[in-house]
């Protein structure tokens, strides 16, 4: 049973992506990257559009749609705009799924629903100064005081640091027992104790914010942690799982997004007296550019089709995400190559999309870390 | 009150258009199917009123004709809010033919006001919105760009060589609607395309209609002579050509 | 086979439009040995009347009174009907603008005729009469063929020439009375005094390339001396530079003038798809690879902060001398 078709609404969803990014989006993208620029406005009509919590089942508020669909809207979304998307995969398929695969009943009423409605937003805290993609080596501390835990550390690189009402707090509360210590906590942002550092000026994906947060005996009910005592390193390495497919399906519209331009500019300029796209050299890179990005979008629809059907997808994610990073980083190259001088300066969207492939490769999970999960996946 | 969008399926305006190798017709095997702008516009302004009326405006029904390759088109509008879709299940042969099927529903089910785009861009024909009025025997008002419900009317603007004229008619009436209607087409949200899973959509037998023409032959049109330059030095010649060659001055 | 042909007035005033469907009208009906009528609705002067025999009418059919103060599309096409069935006409020829939009539809019903929106030429053959008219916004040409014993057929702006085919002037008034009307007009909202774009024969519009609003000024004075209007893409209207009324485009107004100027406009797509009707296209543009120059007749390539001065000089120049 294989078949290659989407389904009408999964096309219905595409189109709506692919619509109020191509006319709202696109308006100002250039500019809130410049002025580094949090998307307000555009994450307040994505919200009531329901992108924001589509995964979600529609008990807890959310879209109800299937993984599939989401990496197309996610792609649509990245061609123009790979801010505005990171915010709705982190949303998404980190804190919300997080929530509603293992939070409990009061935790997804409480927390969960106004995430899926896309009126609060959620930030997922792991990355440390010392601890990346390496995750067990937390140094935040969750000391547990009987009826609530005491949090202290510092988080680093947070998307939606600032912009989210609710946090999603990966700290250890056993360091003594390693990776079994761990827990993962809901952390409400305005709770005394928080504090947030300066803006991150970064090379791409501007218009995102990111923040380190900073706890300072941060109390946080013994209701707000995410499952039994000790859940907290298999949480978050559950819930990256399905973060990465949302990252791979950035990548991959980053890819096409300027693939698209290319292609466009290369039947309109002209040298030597045709088309360019008429010469060679600019065709085969062309072909080479839609190989690849036709590869990392059957990885990552395989990758959503899998966790739609409850399989194991910890592997074709790695894959996915790993494969559609780079080929990201190489198509949007030879995007901003193809487009020569215009290529180089904003106005032309390509350089922006180099400058956004880059973070795929290093963020949930870098290239290099996603080599290690699929190469011991297959001693298994 | 209850409105009727009369809905056409067609090719993205953005597809590339290639004839078959008899040029009897269009190819269009592999094209994306979408509703007419102008009728989307229509059916957004439809939504924006029905929100607004507080519940005076109770229904929104979508209706084509075509076969089932129109049904994706027809969901969304069901996605995008439409209560109810009709599919009139016949090929769109030609406007007087889709007027007349559409004509045969109304007359069935009680509209308030009808709601069609000004031009299809497939065929570019302006014909159905006035074609199914006088099949009704309902007043038109043509170029509207803008409606209210003010009371139990609608109160409509039309545009006129040089400006716009605001006016009401008797109901039921049909309002051919233009630029300005309604400024986006309506992207519909997640709850929408949900809902539409469960919006009932009807298939009506065709009544029995003739057509009226048809298209027999199709061609490409003729690549234009390239442009002719004059140097920025010498703009003199280029008030000569467009007296003396083209002949516009 | 005789040919009805709407010629709609404003305040009692032809255009030059009018008298384009009027030679039309008559190719046809010449083609196929029979007259030519014209209809009017409202009252008119009898020496603006006269302009249509001029152009190939034999009689001219006029409906007065106040019935038809107002547009009314089911009125008008019920007392065109009547004309056409009078006269004996077969097919009814009028204009694809506003007015004809809200009517032609209606005759067509009442006559049990096709109607062949925006014809592009004469018809291509009578037996069957087969009709030329751009398809998929002028991706292609459709011929079709009409299979009713009568056609309406609406003419695309700057379709066909003026002819000049003098005929011995005729009138004959036709009592429409009775005729209900359903339309209530609430108030009129003119735009201004000012050139009407879609009226205008010479349009004159500046672009992005204009690099700001207050650069206005050289491009007026090229169109108050060429007696044109003015334009603009949507960029500009969307910077604000201009008003929305000036936007021409795909979203904006489509216009088809019979000399356009593009001056520092790119040529994207959708505003090529509002003026490429126009019957010449001049560009100025820096760049000698953009897109306007594939649609452009006449292109210069170069700086308007040195071309569109030049152009007022010698636009200046051309009206002395012609």
């Amino acid at each position: 049973m294989i078949d290659f078709e989407f389904s009408e609404e999964q096309i219905m969803i595409q189109q709506a992506a692919r619509d109020y990014a191509q006319r709202e989006l696109i308006k100002d993208v250039i500019e809130r990257d410049e002025k580094a620029e949090f998307p307000t406005e555009h994450i307040k009509n994505l919200a009531e559009l329901g992108f924001l919590g589509m995964l979600v089942d529609e008990k807890w508020d959310g879209g109800g749609m299937d993984t599939v669909s989401y990496v197309l809207a996610i792609e649509e979304i990245s061609k123009i705009d790979a801010s505005v998307s990171v915010i709705m995969s982190v949303n998404n398929s980190l804190v919300c799924y997080g929530l509603e695969k293992y939070g409990n009943d009061e935790q997804r009423e409480k927390y969960l629903k106004p995430l899926a409605r896309g009126e609060k937003i959620g930030a997922f805290l792991l990355s440390e100064p010392e601890a990346g993609s390496d995750a067990t080596k937390q140094r935040t501390i969750a000391e547990d005081k009987g009826d609530y835990y005491l949090v202290n550390g510092t988080k680093n690189w947070i998307t939606n640091g600032n912009s989210a009402s609710t946090y999603i707090v990966i700290a250890h509360t056993h360091p003594e027992k390693g990776h079994r210590g761990i827990n993962a906590f809901i952390v409400e942002k305005n709770s005394p104790g928080i504090s947030i550092g300066p803006h991150e000026k970064k090379m791409g994906m501007r218009s995102s914010d990111t923040h380190s947060v900073m706890f300072t005996d941060v109390k946080v009910p013994k209701e707000n942690r995410i499952g039994e005592d000790g859940f907290g390193f298999k949480f978050a390495m559950k819930t990256l799982e399905g973060g990465r497919i949302g990252i791979a399906s950035q990548a991959l519209g980053i890819a096409s997004g300027a693939f698209e331009r290319a292609l466009q500019y290369s039947q309109e300029r002209k040298a030597f007296g045709t088309e360019i796209f008429n010469h060679q050299s600019i065709a085969f890179k062309l072909s080479d550019m839609a190989v690849k990005i036709e590869n990392a979008r059957n990885l990552c629809v395989k990758a959503a089709w899998l966790k739609d059907q409850g399989k194991p997808y910890g592997t074709a994610s790695a894959m996915a995400k790993q494969y559609a990073a780079d080929i990201a980083m190489e198509v949007t190259t030879e995007a901003v190559q193809i487009l020569g001088g215009y290529g180089y300066v904003s106005e032309y969207h390509v350089e922006r999309l180099m400058r956004e492939a880059k973070l795929t490769q290093i963020y949930e999970g870098t290239s290099e870390v996603q080599k290690i999960i699929i190469s011991r996946s297959l001693l298994k | 009150m209850k409105i009727l969008v009369c809905i056409s399926n067609l090719p993205d305006t953005t597809t590339k258009i290639k004839l078959n190798s008899d040029s009897k017709s269009v190819d269009l095997s592999g094209v994306q199917w979408v509703i007419n702008p102008w009728d989307e516009l229509a059916l957004t302004r439809a939504m924006e009123l029905k929100e607004k009326s507080g519940g005076k405006i109770e229904k929104i029904t979508v209706i084509t004709v075509g076969d089932k390759i129109a049904e994706p088109t027809l969901r969304k509008a069901l996605a995008v809010g439409a209560d109810n879709a009709v599919r009139i299940d016949a090929i769109a042969s030609d406007d007087y033919y889709v007027a007349a099927q559409i004509a045969e529903y109304v007359k069935k089910e009680s509209f308030d006001l009808v709601m069609a785009g000004i031009e299809s861009s497939d065929y570019n024909g302006s014909a159905v919105g006035g074609m199914l009025a006088e099949f009704l025997e309902f007043p038109s008002i043509s170029s509207v760009s803008s409606v209210e419900l003010e009371g139990d009317n609608f109160v409509m603007k039309r545009a006129i060589d040089g400006g716009t004229e605001t006016v009401t008619t008797s109901l039921p009436a049909v309002a051919i609607v233009q630029k300005g209607i309604a400024i986006d087409p309506r992207i519909p949200a997640m709850r929408g395309i949900m809902m539409a899973r469960k919006k009932p959509l009807t298939v009506e037998a065709p009544a029995d209609i003739q057509a009226v023409s048809e298209f027999v032959n199709f061609e490409m049109p003729q690549p234009k002579p390239p442009v002719k330059m004059v140097d920025a030095e010498n703009v003199g010649e280029l008030f000569r050509l467009l007296h003396e060659e083209a002949k516009v001055l | 086979m005789s040919v009805l042909v709407y010629t709609e007035n404003w305040d009692g005033k032809f255009k030059k439009s009018s008298f384009e469907l009027v030679s039309y009208a008559h190719s046809i009906a010449e083609q196929n040995g029979g007259d030519t009528i014209a209809v009017t609705i409202g009252n008119v002067a009898q020496d603006e009347l006269e302009k249509l025999a001029f152009y190939g009418a034999s009689k001219t059919v006029t409906i007065g009174g106040d019935t038809y103060k107002n547009l009314d599309s089911a009125a008008y096409a019920n007392a065109i009907t009547m004309v056409a069935e009078a006269q004996a006409c077969k097919i009814v020829v009028m204009g694809n603008n506003n007015t004809g939009k809200g009517i032609a539809p209606r005759i067509a019903v009442k006559l049990q005729a096709a109607l062949v929106s925006g014809a592009t030429a004469l018809p291509q053959s009578y037996d069957p009469l087969t009709i030329r008219k751009n398809v998929f916004n002028g991706k292609a040409i459709g011929y079709q063929q009409v299979k009713s014993d009568k056609a309406v057929i609406t003419l695309a702006q700057n379709s066909y020439k003026i002819i000049d085919a003098a005929q011995a002037f005729q009138t004959e008034a036709f009592d429409a009375a009775g005729v209900e009307t359903n339309t209530q007009v609430q108030s009129v909202d003119k735009v201004s005094d000012k050139l009407l774009l879609t009226d205008a024969e010479v349009v004159v519009s500046g672009g992005r390339g204009m690099k700001s609003g207050d650069n206005w000024a050289p491009l007026e004075e090229l169109a108050n001396v060429l007696g044109a209007a003015t334009a603009c893409s949507r960029p500009v209207s969307d910077e604000g530079w201009r008003g929305h009324e000036e936007h021409v485009g795909q979203t904006g107004k489509i216009i088809a003038p019979d000399l356009y100027f593009a001056l520092g406009i790119s040529g994207a797509i959708q505003h090529i798809a509002g003026v490429s009707s126009s019957k010449v296209i001049v560009a100025v543009n820096t760049d000698v690879e953009a897109p306007v120059f594939e649609t452009a007749d006449y292109g210069i390539v170069g700086d308007l902060k040195v071309v569109l001065p030049k152009m007022v000089e010698e636009a200046k120049k051309f009206k002395a001398n012609n």
